[in-house]
């Protein structure tokens, strides 16, 4: 990666890649609601970073000026790779959606939990009697790439080369745009393989599912098919991931919490919620299309909008306390999974999958600490890449 | 004294985009579709001790879609 300049400005000059918004962004972005509620910065040639809650609920909303044919802010634009729907407007948007919910109900998800379970306790046998374990490495990741092979009809141990184009299509490819060429025709070769296949042998997975599903009356283009088995393969993976890590980071860090959990877990649904809120992991992106303006602030197309849904959770002027993690907390309008047309297909997944992982997880280990120096990911997603945890 | 006011859900359909917050604070008030998205149970009336439900529902929703009206 190239040698960026510190960043001196936040608010005419910002770097969501800089090393002090990566580790800690939410003094940054507590300090621009106050002085600068519309940042901006002349990098990745021009992004707009609104970081109060009704300007990123605005910006979601308006589909007319703010397109997602890119939702990743890059230092250049990669040739399109449609990954239908999060990469659609309107009208395309809504039938490559609708094929893709009927998967995602709560009660389809239901039925994965057995296996969940089953996984988590499988990875937690590896590490319970070690005293010690990198709960990002060897739990938080392990679980959605496992559980996603699982709806795909995929092997679970090609999990390794589903995070390399993950990390090359979210990390890697913000600076380094050939990265994002290169995972996307490998990606594009593994599924077309696994898509004929089906075709030939169909099964109870989504793949098969995909192929022969009908939205009035028509099937999906098989190029449809593979750009939504790219989007469900990344969007799947490093988000979950990601918010699992910070559960479990933040349990590390506050025993009270994690004892009233343990002690009391008809507290887990708004425990997880709250945590949802407060580490949002995803911030998305849009393309400006249209000239508008919003709170005196002109959006010139052509430029980007770094669409941060952490920030957004984080807002006071929406939540209460909006720094304090309140695991009971009881209103809870929580924009992690989006707003409006764009809200995460996978949202009952995640849920599932974060329910599931912490529940296990203090079931087995209930009293664990931080052991060591924690990383963050930087750019699209935000989790705990290294978190070391120690327990007796 | 007057009657205690009985309450109405609605969903309003342009507003929901599923995120299934209704459901799973409120079960008995809501049903989902195949897509997921939501809408009352029934004529939406709120049986009596299901009011604070009601009320969480809506004010879990982040579309905004989840409304009360009170008769």
């Amino acid at each position: 990666m190239r040698a960026r300049p510190p960043v001196q400005d936040w608010a005419g000059d910002f770097d969501h890649l800089d090393p002090r918004w990566v580790n800690d962004p939410f003094p940054i972005w507590d300090e621009l609601r106050k002085t600068c509620p519309i940042a901006h910065t002349e990098r990745f040639m021009g992004v707009y970073f609104p970081s109060r809650y009704e300007d990123v609920r605005a910006v979601a909303y308006d589909t007319d000026h703010f397109s997602s044919r890119r939702i990743i802010v890059r230092e250049t634009p990669p040739p399109p790779i449609p990954a239908p729907p999060i990469t659609s407007d309107p009208p395309e948007h809504r039938p490559a959606r609708m094929v893709l919910l009927p998967p995602f109900t709560p009660d389809q998800i239901k039925m994965l939990e057995p296996r969940a379970r089953a996984l988590c306790n499988e990875l937690i046998d590896k590490f319970v009697n070690r005293g010690a374990a990198d709960a990002a490495v060897e739990y938080a990741q392990e679980i959605p790439v496992r559980l996603i092979a699982h709806m795909l009809g995929l092997p679970e141990s090609d999990g390794d080369l589903f995070r390399r184009w993950i990390r090359m299509v979210l990390e890697d490819g913000i600076t380094d745009i050939s990265a994002v060429i290169q995972a996307s025709t490998e990606m594009q070769v593994y599924f077309m393989d696994h898509v004929r296949a089906r075709v030939k042998k169909p099964g109870a997975d989504l793949i098969s599912y995909l192929n022969s599903v009908e939205f009035k009356g028509e099937r999906l283009s098989p190029e449809n098919v593979i750009g939504s088995l790219r989007l469900l393969l990344i969007a799947g993976i490093d988000t979950t991931w990601s918010a699992i890590g910070s559960c479990i980071w933040h349990l590390a860090k506050h025993p009270g919490d994690r004892r009233r959990l343990v002690a009391d877990p008809s507290l887990m649904p708004t425990a997880i919620e709250e945590f949802l809120r407060a580490y949002a992991p995803v911030t998305m992106a849009r393309e400006v299309v249209k000239e508008t303006t919003i709170r005196g602030c002109t959006f010139k197309p052509g430029e980007m909008v770094l669409l941060s849904f952490p920030a957004a959770c984080r807002d006071p002027d929406m939540f209460p306390d909006a720094d304090k993690v309140i695991i009971d907390r009881k209103e809870n309008r929580h924009a992690a999974f989006g707003l409006g047309i764009h809200r995460c297909v996978g949202s009952n997944l995640a849920r599932m999958e974060m329910t599931v992982a912490v529940e296990e997880l203090l079931e087995r280990i209930p009293e664990f600490s931080l052991d060591g120096e924690v990383t963050w990911s930087e750019g699209t997603v935000r989790g705990p890449r290294k978190l070391p945890i120690k327990f007796n | 004294m007057s009657d205690p006011k009985s309450l109405k859900v609605r969903v309003d359909p342009e507003k929901c985009q599923g995120h299934n917050r209704c459901k799973a604070v409120a079960p008995e008030l809501f049903v989902l579709d195949e897509y997921g998205n939501a809408r009352e149970a029934g004529d939406g009336s709120v049986p009596a001790g299901l009011e604070d439900k009601a009320y969480l529902a809506k004010s879990n929703c982040p579309e905004f879609a989840v409304e009360i009206l009170e008769e």
